[in-house]
């Protein structure tokens, strides 16, 4: 089944209409990319999908079900998990409980034990202990587990959010520009994460700039432009798309390509 | 029929007031996003100045003068003093300085004046005036007019003349402003200015009325809040309004309900508006950047 | 073995308060000691709601009013026992507190400040109004616990000063504990997650709306707890107790000592407690001094004494 469907997704902020009438599909296992030039309607059409934003119309069906406009917490609990363009980490919180966050679904459970400190309340904190460890292990942050999530630097930080974001044992992942203001070493194990992440079976879907790492990983690239679907594809077919070329290099590019 | 006139009209003269303090929150509001609880002090200050300086052998009209003055005065220190120093800080801390703030000013108050309860002569006497078989004091005119005139003065202020736009353009992005050339921390100081000098003029305008003493402060702080968020947090028209209708709100609540309970008017109005409609009267929903 | 930080946390203060007594010139500082633990307990509450949940009450005298209270008129017109009046009290708080907060907290924002503004306002203008119930603002008298008597009876004597102390004491560190405990459980992560970054909080599946909520019922309790605790103790209480003041008593404590720390909360409780009775001399200048230091710690000491004082321990982070 599709595992996530969006049909006709449009949003106007005052009179700007910033999306208008975008539709794709995400396939588990399927990395897609949304692409498009700066103020394309990027983040904001992830913020619809993820419920920050209620979108002005169109659907979004997770698994099936019409989820256009919950609220975040409720699309987290139905599998979706995202990062965030600008980092949203919580800096009053070590780098440990900052993945500890991710298992909140996993680890709740009654305030009165937790209040009290009962067996099963430890019991679950320690579950989600371990799992944020392994996770922390895995994105290469096993060592600044208790350092306060403030200190640590940006491309680390980029790092825990994603950690943060698989613990929630996604069925559907919002990469809001993972790579950004990351060096050329970071990109690459965060690519390396993305496709290892996708062959278990979850559905990716990333915005992002980097050209070279979108056009490695994706299956299919959507490309936007001024909040409108221009190009859909492959990397290859969309990359020799004129319509593509000219909303990031302008008309004289694509004619100088022709 | 009278009856309900007599209400209304007390209800507008305590609600000029309210009407005034909720105009000087939402500029300092709208200036600096801090909430100023020290704003009731104002109006006390206003008030008590004026006792003093009369006392001490200046005309009223000097008296009120000089009070609007040296209360304006006392909002700019307290902007830079207490204000900027704190820039940056969470929103308690910031609500902590400004109670600081008003409980300091009120035992200044205490020991710069005294504790008893002071007035001073009505501008154009105490003989009320008679309206469709209620009657008025015709301080109370003056405490209506003067309030509208303030509001209307602050309106041209803020829509005709290049400060008072540039004021608006602070409270609506600093950074934007600062960047367009607008000196932001003269617009800071000209808004605690503004508002102080406002409340102390509240005070005059209210004080042959209602009398004055060091500590009647704090309640005129809550109510002049409880007028703001009626109309809308930071919105001045709303505010007004908000203080206004605050007034014949109390007003109303001690003639038909409960004398007792008038005093709670504010404060039920605040948990309504909020369970109701938290962006007030005239107030605009805001999105959130992510 | 290895202490953890919270078992440490809880020792000390139990080693400091049983220690403390042995420092006392006179009986009397009994008394002081049992107000800064009772107004440390309050304090705990906000520390759990502002402190771990970011979010402000200004309100928060109107639960400890609630709590006093029912431990003044349940006795008398419920013929309930005053312990089961303190257990009264704090269920009446968390009712209240559950229908104030439920449909304030699904807003953003400082609307939870507002709210509980009135609400603490409105608590105490019906304790001063309703004189047939609450013998008004001259203030009622609280039954007796009863607890020191059956010690007594027991064996145990103890002063009345001692008797409270202790009592107390032990209901501080039993708060304090929750409190600890609830910082490092899965709740504890919801609320301070909701703090560092709502919209995230919520990305990961915590329903935001509700862990405010929780954790303003429970700062309420808090309240109550400690506002009955008061009212058994002096055997008096008035509706002074739920006034806007003592509400801002409890969160410049709580902001003094450091917003974020249990340990916090008592320092903040014990300096506002003291600095009153030490200006007691300076009577007329309480005011403007009370004021002063509220501004000057807030300016430059913007985390509260514990942080900025564990800072200079540490040196520079890592």
């Amino acid at each position: 089944m599709t595992l996530l469907q969006i049909d006709g997704l449009g949003i106007a902020f005052g009179g700007l209409r910033a999306v208008h009438d975008v539709s794709f599909a995400v396939e588990p296992g399927e990395i897609v990319s949304v692409i498009g030039p700066n103020g394309a309607g990027k983040t904001t059409l992830f913020n619809m999908i993820s419920g920050i934003y209620l979108p002005g119309s169109g659907t979004v069906r997770l698994k099936g079900e019409d989820v256009t406009g919950m609220a975040p917490y409720r699309l987290a609990q139905r599998g979706m998990s995202r990062t965030f363009q600008n980092l949203r980490i919580f800096q009053n919180m070590t780098v440990l409980e900052n993945a500890m966050t991710g298992f909140h679904l996993q680890e709740r459970g009654p305030v009165l034990s937790d209040l009290l400190n009962l067996p099963s309340s430890r019991r679950r904190g320690r579950l989600a202990e371990d799992g944020a460890r392994e996770l922390l292990a895995r994105v290469g942050l096993e060592r600044a587990a208790d350092r306060e999530a403030g200190n640590l630097s940006y491309g680390s930080l980029k790092r825990l959010e994603i950690a943060r974001a698989l613990a929630m044992n996604p069925s559907v992942l919002l990469l809001d520009e993972p790579a950004a203001g990351c060096n050329a070493v970071e990109t690459e194990e965060i690519d390396h994460l993305i496709a290892e992440v996708a062959k278990s079976g979850v559905a990716i879907l990333l915005v992002e700039h980097d050209m070279k790492m979108v056009m490695r990983i994706s299956n299919h690239i959507v490309v936007l432009d001024h909040g409108e679907k221009i190009a859909e594809g492959a990397p290859e077919t969309v990359s020799r798309d004129p319509a593509v070329i000219v909303a990031y290099l302008g008309t004289e590019a694509a004619d100088a390509d022709s | 029929m009278s009856e309900f006139l007599q209400f209304l009209f007390s209800g507008l003269t305590v609600g000029a007031v309210y009407a005034l303090v909720a105009l000087g929150f939402t500029i300092i509001y709208n200036a600096s996003g801090v909430v100023n609880f020290a704003q009731g002090e104002f109006v006390m200050l206003g008030g008590m100045i004026t006792v003093f300086a009369h006392m001490a052998g200046l005309p009223i009209p000097l008296a009120a003068l000089v009070a609007v003055a040296a209360t304006a005065a006392l909002g700019v220190c307290l902007n830079k003093l207490a204000i900027e120093p704190a820039r940056g800080a969470p929103v308690v801390s910031l609500i902590i300085i400004t109670i600081g703030a008003s409980i300091f000013i009120r035992g200044a108050a205490q020991l710069v004046f005294d504790k008893q309860i002071h007035s001073f002569p009505a501008f154009s006497g105490d003989d009320p005036i008679h309206i469709l078989g209620a009657t008025i004091l015709s301080q109370s005119l003056w405490a209506i007019g003067g309030a509208a005139a303030v509001f209307v003065g602050l309106w041209l202020f803020f829509t005709r003349t290049l400060l008072g736009r540039a004021v608006l353009a602070t409270s609506n992005n600093r950074l934007a402003a600062q960047l367009v050339g607008i000196n932001t921390d003269f617009v800071m100081t000209l808004s605690f200015a503004l508002s102080a000098g406002i409340g102390a003029f509240a005070g005059v305008l209210i004080t042959p009325i209602t009398m004055t003493s060091y500590d009647v402060g704090l309640a005129l702080a809550l109510k002049g809040f409880a007028g703001a968020m009626l109309g809308g947090m930071g919105n001045p028209k709303g505010a007004f309004l908000g203080g206004l209708l605050l007034g014949l709100l109390e007003a109303l609540t001690a003639g038909y309900l409960s004398s007792q309970y008038k005093e709670a008017a504010a404060f039920v109005v605040i948990l309504a508006v909020l369970f109701f409609m938290p962006q007030g009267l005239f107030g605009r929903k805001s999105t959130d950047r992510v | 073995m290895r202490i953890s930080q919270k078992h440490l946390t809880l020792l000390v203060m139990a080693a400091l308060i049983a220690a403390a007594p042995f420092l006392f010139p006179s009986g009397y500082y009994f008394r002081v000691g049992a107000l800064i633990f009772v107004n440390a307990l309050a304090v705990t509450g906000i520390v759990i709601l502002t402190g771990y949940a970011g979010q402000i009450s200004l309100g928060h005298a109107g639960f400890a009013g609630i709590g006093a209270y029912a431990c003044a008129l349940a006795p008398v017109h419920l013929g309930l026992h005053p312990a089961l009046a303190v257990v009264l009290g704090a269920g009446v708080s968390a009712v209240l507190a559950y229908l104030v907060g439920k449909p304030i907290l699904r807003l953003k924002g400082y609307y939870l400040g507002v709210a509980s503004l009135g609400f603490g306002i409105l608590v105490a203008m019906v304790l001063n109004n309703e004189r047939q119930l609450t013998k008004g603002p001259d203030g009622i008298e609280v039954a007796d616990l009863g607890l020191r008597g059956l010690l007594k009876d027991w064996g145990l004597n103890l002063t009345n000063g001692e008797f409270w102390y202790a009592f107390t004491g032990i209901f501080l560190i039993l708060g304090a504990w929750i409190a600890l405990n609830l910082h490092d459980s899965p709740t504890g992560r919801a609320l301070r997650a909701l703090h560092g970054s709502e919209v995230a909080a919520g990305t990961v599946g915590i329903d935001v709306a509700r862990v405010k909520l929780q954790a303003f019922v429970i700062s309420a309790v808090y309240a109550s707890v400690a506002g009955s605790l008061m009212a058994l103790q002096n055997k008096f209480v008035t509706p002074d107790i739920a006034g806007f003041m003592h509400s801002v008593e409890m969160v410049t404590m709580a902001v003094l000592g450091g917003v974020g720390s249990v340990p916090g909360a008592i320092l903040g409780a014990g300096i506002l407690t003291l600095l009153p009775q030490v200006l007691t001399v300076f009577a007329e200048y309480e005011q403007l001094i009370l004021g002063l230091v509220m501004m000057l710690v807030m300016i430059f000491l913007r985390e509260g004494l514990v942080p900025s004082i564990l800072r200079k321990f540490r040196g520079r982070g890592e």
